[in-house]
Parts: structure tokens; C-alpha cells; sequence
């Protein structure tokens, strides 16, 4: 089938998201031509693109693209997608990609399935969506025409489709006067300072079992010694201890270190949304049935006020041990 | 100025997800329910805008008879009074976002328009991302989606959204619609007077029927557990020499 995927562009090139998307739409196509459409500013995506499939590029050009305008996206989506004839149109699974493809189903006025993990054959199309940011799935039957679905960021990794770069297609959309009124109008930078959670190599986090606010000193502590963010589970951010931008979770961060430490947390589903991503956990607590033992590669069991600062200690010893070897 | 929130009753799941035999829903015999947190943030900020302003607030559900709890709940926080649109079925988001919008309509028709609608930027569980969005279109008024920061000032809204290295800001006329995101605010604590008073402040409930979904849902699924074998490096202070060997074979330390 005709398939158009509205990629996503990142300053220094395409959202691997994006690619995500595109690897993902080949299966729909068939051996039809495969269709993206990128928003201004493209130049270069169009070899890339291309050696993952993409037969013709659509760029829309118009001067509201300087800055994130979700109107005049979907605007141009719906654009290319009925010159096209489009029988899917999608997107990654990102905010800003759900968010496009939920306008394009408002203007269209059809279903649309966000969050894909794998798609079926025929009409309606038979669709594997998640639920609870992941800890739950539901099989599904998307009806209509065209098929409007996004796809889960990793459902599939990027692959190529060895071929030539992609065809330029230039075009400026119709916009309307709300397609022009919504739009980015500002930056405002957040000072930089410590270790961003979601790119932290190592994150250390305490939940209710960190007892208070005050709790957090041998957190802090120990993600010092190792370079690592401090995080919280939603429990720690509704009790006021930690503020919202540390929780990890469903509703928080959705981080994906080398290893996580999770100190004093149950491991409830929406808290395991957000770090399933990490590739080691090591759980401390002192309830050894704890959900979070089922998903931890390393457990110590005890009250992390005794556990968190022997680690600490030990740490340093090996630290100091390190600078002065012999 | 008159403000709308849009809410949605779901369980609170714990530690594991377990389903009813015929694999619709989640079996809650044993959870509690809660109102779906990015909502719970919108209810707190509906609320603050009121007692800022002036006005009156509104909450909308549409669930089963005990979303009724909910609708309270949300009183409890300082809204003035409830739509409940009643249906033990779980409805699509198309048909979620027609309903709302007939009874926002109806409201509106009665006591003025709202210059604010709230809803979450998803459903805590079936994040469909889509409800707010298609109310906002039918409406033809704008919208803005996952924010952070929602401020009213002369006639418009500020909307701050968090973006990579900082917040992207746009600025909404009103009447217009936002979606937001848990972390807005802190939502407070209702007092114990605050639920009495909220036993007795306005509910509307009627029962709408269903349309046909076009997401249409065959059934849920418990992923594949990745269940692991924890490697138990110890119990207590005693543990932290293994912990140290782990992280070094990890590399991190």
C-alpha cells in the first residue's frame, strides 16, 4: 500500500525514532514506493532516508516551520497525504509524533492507533498497541481508511534498505489561520546543572522507603561517587520529598542507564514503566517478595539507611585505593 | 472565567497486572482506583486558576457508576461541580471525544462558554494521546499538549512545555484547550471538611449509549514477563563489598 511517514528532524540530522517509523511503514508498503514528508530545513535527511527505504521525500516549506507549529504539521500531512493518495500515514511514537498524528485524525475524521508495536494484514488492519506506558498490550482492529498508527519507539530497530537517496519533492502547504496560530513563540533554556536523568549512565534512586526528604543526603551521596543522577519513584514526588523533574516512571523520566539502583522501591508497574530500559538493575529493600526483585539482575536485601552508605564507604575505599596504587 | 476538566477513573495496578478470564480488562477485585495523574494534576490547576480569577470549575467523567468517586474526589480538591456520563463500557477514543464534546456543548449552551478545557495528555492506561486533541478541533478552538506550566493572562494562556535543554512556550487566545502532564503542580491534600463538601456539591450524570469503536479492542495481553533471577549479592551492610565487584564488572566505578 501507499504509506507517508512524517519524520521527526533532530539538530543534527533524523530522530532514530524516525527511522524506527520508516523501517517499520516498509513492512505495510509492500512493494510499493515508500513516501515521508519532512517539514522545511531538510537538506541532507534525503540520503538517509533514502538508505532506509524512502522513495520520494515531500518537504513542506512555509515560514511558520521556523519554529514547532503541530497545526501546520498536520496541516501538510494531510496535504501530501492526499496528493499521494495515501493509503497508512505514520509517525514515530514520540510526543510530537502522536501529537501531529492526532490532528491529522481530528482533520480527517478517523481512528487512529497510537503507540504501535506490530501490525497484522488486511482491513480493518489488526494492530499490537501498549497499554501502561508498556506493562500491558492490547490487540486491536483499526477500521477505516487511511490508516492512521504510530509506532512504539524500539518496537524495531532502524535498518537499512540499501538503495539511492530519496527524491526531493518541495512543496508549501495551505494553511489556515489556526494552522498559523499555534506555534512555538519561545525558548526558555533550564540552566544547566548535574547529570540529566534521562541520558545519566548510572541512575541511584530512593523511593518511600528513603523515609523523608532528609532520606535523600546518602542518595545524593552515593550517585556523587559515581558520577550518577538521583531519581525518585512517584510516591518520593507526591509526598513532596524530590521534585517532579527526578521521578522515574510512567508518568515521570523514562531513563535508560548502564544500571539503575533502586533503593526502597516496591517496583510497582508504573514506577518499572520508566526503567525497563536500564541494562542493569540492582535493587535494595528490605522486603525480599518486593515486586522489583522480578525485575532486577542484583539484590541486596536490607533497609537501604544501613545498605546505601556501606556502599558509599566501600566505594571510596576502592576509589582512594585506585589513585594510589601499590 | 469558567474552567473544564476532564478526568478518567483508573485502578491503581501495584506490582503485577493481572487480567479478567475473558482478557477485556484488568482484574481489579483487589486495587483501589485513583484519577489518571497527568488529570489529577489538571483538576489542582483548575482549582488554583478559579481561586485566582474567579468562576466556576467543572469536572467531567466519562466511566462507570463508581467514576462517581472520582468526580467527588476532584470536588474534595475545590471543584464547584460534576458531569458524569455513565457507561460500564470502555468506549474508543473517537467515541470518547464525541460524547465530551456534546456534553461540554450542552453545558455551554446552558451556562456560557468555557475559556479553558483541561484534559490529560494521556491516560495513565490506555494512552491513546488523542481525546483532548479532537475536542480542541470540533471546538475549533487551539490547543497545546503536554504542558508543564499553564498561566492565564489577559485573555490568553501561556503553555510551557518541556523540550530538550529547556521549555518551548506557546501562547493560546482563549477559550482554548491544553493537555497536561503530572509534574504541572503538586496537587494538594483534600481536608476532611473538603470531602464533606464535596458529598454535597453538584453531580449530573445521564447515559450516553456507545457507537461502534473504530480502534476496535479484541483483547489485552500481559507481555512476556523478562522475569530475572536476581543475583542476591548479600543482606545489609555486609553486601557492599559484592555491590562494589558488580559495579566495577559493570564498569561504573
Amino acid at each position: 500500500m501507499t504509506v507517508l511517514v512524517v519524520v521527526e528532524r533532530q539538530p543534527d540530522g533524523i530522530d532514530e525514532r524516525s527511522l524506527q517509523a520508516v523501517t517499520f511503514a516498509r513492512r505495510l508498503a509492500g512493494d510499493e514506493p515508500l513516501h515521508a514528508l519532512a517539514i522545511a530545513a531538510s537538506d541532507g535527511i534525503e540520503e538517509v532516508l533514502g538508505e532506509h527505504g524512502v522513495a520520494t521525500l515531500h518537504v513542506a516549506e512555509h515560514d511558520v516551520y521556523r519554529a514547532f507549529a503541530p497545526y501546520a504539521v498536520s496541516a501538510a500531512a494531510v496535504e501530501a497525504a492526499e496528493r499521494i493518495k495515501a493509503s497508512a500515514v505514520l509517525a514515530a511514537g514520540s510526543e510530537r509524533g502522536n501529537e501531529v498524528l492526532a490532528h491529522v485524525a481530528a482533520r480527517l475524521d478517523l481512528p487512529f492507533a497510537a503507540n504501535c508495536l506490530d501490525v497484522g494484514a488486511g482491513d480493518p488492519l489488526p494492530v499490537t498497541r501498549i497499554r501502561w506506558g508498556g506493562s500491558l498490550l492490547e490487540e486491536a482492529l483499526l477500521h477505516a481508511s487511511p490508516k492512521l498508527l504510530t509506532v512504539q519507539p524500539h518496537a524495531v530497530a532502524a535498518e537499512p534498505a540499501p538503495a539511492g537517496p530519496a527524491a526531493v519533492e518541495r512543496f508549501t502547504p495551505t494553511l489556515t489561520e489556526t494552522d498559523l496560530a499555534v506555534q512555538v513563540v519561545e525558548r526558555v533554556e533550564t540552566a544547566a546543572g548535574g547529570v540529566s536523568l534521562a541520558e545519566a549512565k548510572v541512575v541511584v534512586s530512593g523511593g518511600r522507603g528513603a523515609g523523608s526528604a532528609a532520606g535523600f543526603a546518602i542518595i545524593e551521596e552515593l550517585a556523587g561517587l559515581l558520577g550518577a543522577a538521583v531519581g525518585c519513584s512517584r510516591a518520593v514526588t507526591m509526598a513532596g520529598w524530590r521534585p517532579h523533574t527526578d521521578q522515574v516512571g510512567q508518568t515521570g523520566t523514562k531513563i535508560a542507564p548502564d544500571l539503575y539502583i533502586a533503593c526502597g522501591i516496591s517496583g510497582a508497574t508504573q514506577h518499572m514503566a520508566g526503567c525497563k530500559g536500564a541494562k542493569a538493575i540492582l535493587a535494595v529493600n528490605t522486603d525480599a517478595e518486593a515486586p522489583i526483585f522480578a525485575s532486577a539482575d542484583y539484590a541486596v536485601i536490607g533497609d537501604l539507611h544501613e545498605v546505601v552508605p556501606a556502599i558509599s564507604a566501600e566505594l571510596r575505599k576502592a576509589q582512594i585505593q585506585k589513585a594510589e596504587p601499590g | 472565567m469558567r474552567v473544564l476538566v476532564c478526568v478518567k477513573r483508573v485502578p491503581m495496578t501495584g506490582g503485577k497486572i493481572v487480567l479478567t478470564e475473558d482478557a477485556q480488562a484488568i482484574e481489579t477485585r483487589h486495587l483501589g482506583f485513583t484519577i489518571s495523574p497527568h488529570e489529577e494534576c489538571g483538576v489542582e490547576e483548575a482549582v488554583r486558576l478559579i481561586e485566582a480569577h474567579g468562576g466556576e470549575s467543572v469536572v467531567l467523567t466519562l466511566g462507570p457508576s463508581e467514576a462517581q468517586e472520582q468526580l467527588r474526589d476532584a470536588m474534595a480538591l475545590g471543584i464547584d461541580r460534576a458531569i458524569h456520563l455513565v457507561s460500564e463500557e470502555e468506549w474508543d477514543p473517537e467515541g470518547t471525544a464525541g460524547v465530551i464534546l456534546e456534553a461540554l456543548r450542552v453545558d455551554e449552551t446552558a451556562n456560557g462558554p468555557f475559556d479553558l478545557v483541561f484534559f490529560g495528555n494521556e491516560s495513565a492506561d490506555a494512552g491513546n494521546y488523542q481525546v483532548g486533541i479532537r475536542v480542541a478541533h470540533a471546538l475549533g478552538r487551539p490547543v497545546a499538549t503536554g504542558l508543564k506550566g499553564v498561566a492565564v493572562e489577559n485573555g490568553s494562556v501561556r503553555c510551557e512545555q518541556e523540550a530538550p535543554g529547556g521549555r518551548d512556550v506557546y501562547v493560546l487566545p482563549l477559550p482554548a484547550v491544553v493537555t497536561v502532564l503530572e509534574g504541572l503542580n503538586l496537587p494538594r491534600y483534600p481536608s476532611v471538611p473538603a470531602k464533606l463538601r464535596a458529598q454535597r456539591k453538584p453531580l449530573d450524570a445521564s447515559s450516553p449509549v456507545r457507537p461502534e469503536p473504530r480502534l476496535e479492542k479484541l483483547r489485552l495481553v500481559v507481555p512476556e514477563g523478562q522475569r530475572k533471577e536476581a543475583m542476591i549479592l548479600g543482606e545489609g551492610r555486609a553486601a557492599a563489598p559484592a555491590v562494589i565487584e558488580v559495579l566495577q564488572r559493570i564498569g561504573v566505578a
